[in-house]
């Protein structure tokens, strides 16, 4: 059928118009836009620290995506995105990698819980050293083995197999996690080592801290580890573990300000605890950083970002205890400060 | 002289002297275009593949299709376990997806019920094809597994989690199984009457003639179907890295964890910075094209031989 005169004309104005009307749409977008990627460790802090901050400042739009501490070092290492987010602070190798000084910034610290999901056994599971990392060496296969017994004699432990759970992508809490492992058992330092991806000897793998959580959730005689942030949130069992003085802590704020306690820090701000010392420290707790380019390409990009640093730095830690983080200890936040004034 | 309409007018306008549109020529080379652009992205992607895996290519040659060592942490990469897990899951997928789906393909075209029965059941068969593949995986997650595990358990003897290479490859065979039945269906339809008609006219039972005239007539089209759908299966990404257990090993049982070809990508893409490490991952996903073509090849010549056979 023969396009009438009408229908042409009336086609060609509406593709003028659509033209024209797609910059002036543009104008109306954010003022600036920033764009991060990386761990899935302090994902719900940030989420609520974008949010804060945008109510504050609606000028500044500040995406995240949760893809994993190893994805967020790729991302910033290839400047896709503004800034990055990793629980595992990058190594020398990875830092050299890159085309300009990244500053690694740790903005708060969070603890790693075990939880598990074991029908008629409640929140509080006692797992001493040697038993955690026994489970996750495949050594210890059934929840109601003699090892997890000898430090819960009051609890009823069925004859069920344990699901292992553990990340598939590339990770920091796996960082934090085994490091841990391998700060107390020889064993897996030797067989497995510490890294955001380790050939794990068991385990079914899931994507992200919400997988995991979500796995536990949904697999009878499963354990995974997760940010506490998220075993608190979907009201999940934790297991209490043995620390290095052998007192069986939970996971707190507190927990983790006493094994924050005492850590130097050094210029580059990359610490890793593997396992602090003092009586009330929670074994497992790690920092999570951001990492910026020291010089960004785009001005009003840098300036936004270090506004934002040092909102975070000041009035953002005072969100973190409400979501199960640790503020910063003083002495660290100044450190820190220092650095973010660098950005250019 | 007739008046001329305004539309033949508007018309007589237009045409050229040969009758032909000046938008013709315009129309042409688009399309010609088009088409040519959509091999040459083919080609473009099978390029860019194999160019970046050539330093795994370098390192591992052969070895790689029988090593099943992936450790990221010490540099060894063996795509074994993807390969045996992609082919198992879409095995299994397609173990189940083609009786299923050709009986309901033959179902759905012989008149066991009235037609206005048949018309909604074979349009919400199409509809499992547009549920997205993330959609499954949870489905799998959340309600597939819970459901399945006491017969997984019992099937394995206690030490199945309820994610494995089973459990893939069942979430993948539902999800194949519109593919299959739907294309089996028109292919069915598409036969001429006559043929059923004459079958039964000497003397052929029903099933005798769905199963010796009906479905021979069909052969081409309906493994065309299965292919499609084993097309699916291999590639299915993010239904099978939430079911399947992502573990780089072997399995020893069916039910017991594994890894397919594009779970591993999925996961470990975004993360993957060192050059070896990236370059396996872009190997086995070029085994994956090598995989999808040798199906494909392979359904080819099937199709020729019945083909041949049946003249």
């Amino acid at each position: 059928m023969q396009t009438q005169k009408w229908t042409r004309r009336a086609f060609a104005t509406l593709v003028a118009l659509i033209a024209i009307a797609s910059p002036i749409a543009l104008q109306a977008a954010n003022a600036l836009d920033l764009n991060g990627a990386g761990a899935t460790f302090p994902e719900p802090l940030y989420t609520k620290w974008f949010y804060e901050y945008n109510k504050k400042n609606p000028d500044v739009k500040i995406n995240y995506q949760a893809i994993g501490s190893g994805g967020g070092i790729n991302q910033i290492t290839k400047k896709t995105v503004d800034f990055g987010a990793s629980d595992a602070a990058m190594t020398d190798e990875e830092l050299a990698k890159a085309p300009g000084k990244i500053l690694m910034l740790p903005m708060t610290s969070g603890a790693v819980a075990v939880t598990y999901n074991v029908g008629g056994v409640p929140s509080g599971l006692k797992l001493d050293r040697e038993t955690l990392a026994g489970i996750y060496r495949g050594r210890i296969t059934k929840w109601n083995d003699p090892k997890i017994a000898k430090t819960n004699p009051d609890v009823k432990l069925p004859n069920q197999s344990i699901s292992v759970v553990r990340r598939a992508d590339g990770s920091g809490t796996t960082f934090i996690f085994t490091n841990h492992l391998s700060a107390i058992s020889p064993e897996w330092k030797r067989d497995v080592g510490s890294g955001k991806s380790v050939k794990w000897p068991v385990g079914l793998g899931a994507k992200g801290n919400d997988g995991v959580a979500a796995q536990v959730q949904q697999t009878p005689g499963s354990i995974g580890y997760i940010e506490s942030a998220y075993a608190s949130q979907n009201k999940l069992p934790i297991a209490t573990l043995q620390n290095l003085e052998g007192k069986f802590v939970a996971p707190s704020i507190e927990g983790v300000t006493a094994a924050l306690e005492g850590t130097k820090f050094p210029e580059n701000l990359r610490v890793f605890i593997a396992d602090p010392d003092g009586p009330k420290s929670y074994p497992i707790v790690g920092l999570t950083w951001l990492l910026v380019y020291e010089k960004m390409d785009d001005k009003a990009k840098a300036d936004g970002l270090k506004k934002f640093l040092d909102w975070a730095l000041t009035d953002g830690q005072k969100y973190a205890p409400p979501l199960e983080y640790a503020p910063l200890p003083a002495s660290l936040l100044k450190q820190v400060k220092q650095s973010v004034a660098q950005v250019q | 002289m007739t008046q001329l309409t305004r539309k033949e007018e508007a018309s007589s306008e237009i045409f050229t002297q040969e009758g032909t549109l000046p938008a013709d020529p315009i129309f042409n080379n688009v399309v010609k275009v088009a088409g040519l652009a959509v091999i040459g992205v083919l080609i473009w992607m099978t390029l860019v593949v194999a160019g970046d895996s050539l330093p795994a290519i370098r390192q591992f040659g052969f070895g790689f299709l029988t090593d099943s060592n992936w450790d990221p942490n010490s540099d060894q990469f063996g795509g074994l376990s993807f390969v045996f897990g992609t082919v198992a899951t879409a095995l299994i997928a397609m173990a189940f997806a083609i009786p299923i789906g050709l009986g309901i393909a033959i179902f759905l075209t012989e008149d066991f019920l009235p037609e206005a029965v048949l018309t909604p059941i074979s349009f919400m068969v199409e509809l499992l094809a547009a549920i997205p593949s993330v959609v499954y995986g949870l489905w799998g997650i959340f309600v597939m597994i819970p459901i399945l595990r006491p017969l997984l358990q019992w099937l394995s003897g206690g030490s199945s989690s309820g994610y494995g290479l089973f459990t893939a490859g069942l979430l993948l065979s539902i999800m194949v199984l519109p593919t299959v039945a739907s294309i089996s269906r028109e292919v069915l339809k598409s036969i001429p009457r006559s043929l059923r008609n004459a079958s039964l006219a000497l003397g052929a039972t029903r099933w005798e003639t769905i199963f010796r005239v009906m479905i021979p007539a069909g052969t081409s089209g309906i493994v065309g179907a299965c292919v499609l759908g084993l097309g699916r299966a291999l590639g299915e990404t993010m239904a099978v890295t939430m079911v399947i257990g992502n573990a780089p090993e072997i399995p020893k049982s069916i039910f017991a964890p594994a890894y397919t070809i594009a779970a591993v990508l999925a996961n470990e893409f975004g993360e993957a910075s060192g050059e070896l490490h990236l370059s396996s991952l872009f190997f086995a996903g070029f085994l994956l094209f090598v995989i999808t073509l040798l199906v494909n090849i392979l359904a080819e010549i099937f199709v020729r031989r019945v083909s041949l056979e049946r003249q």
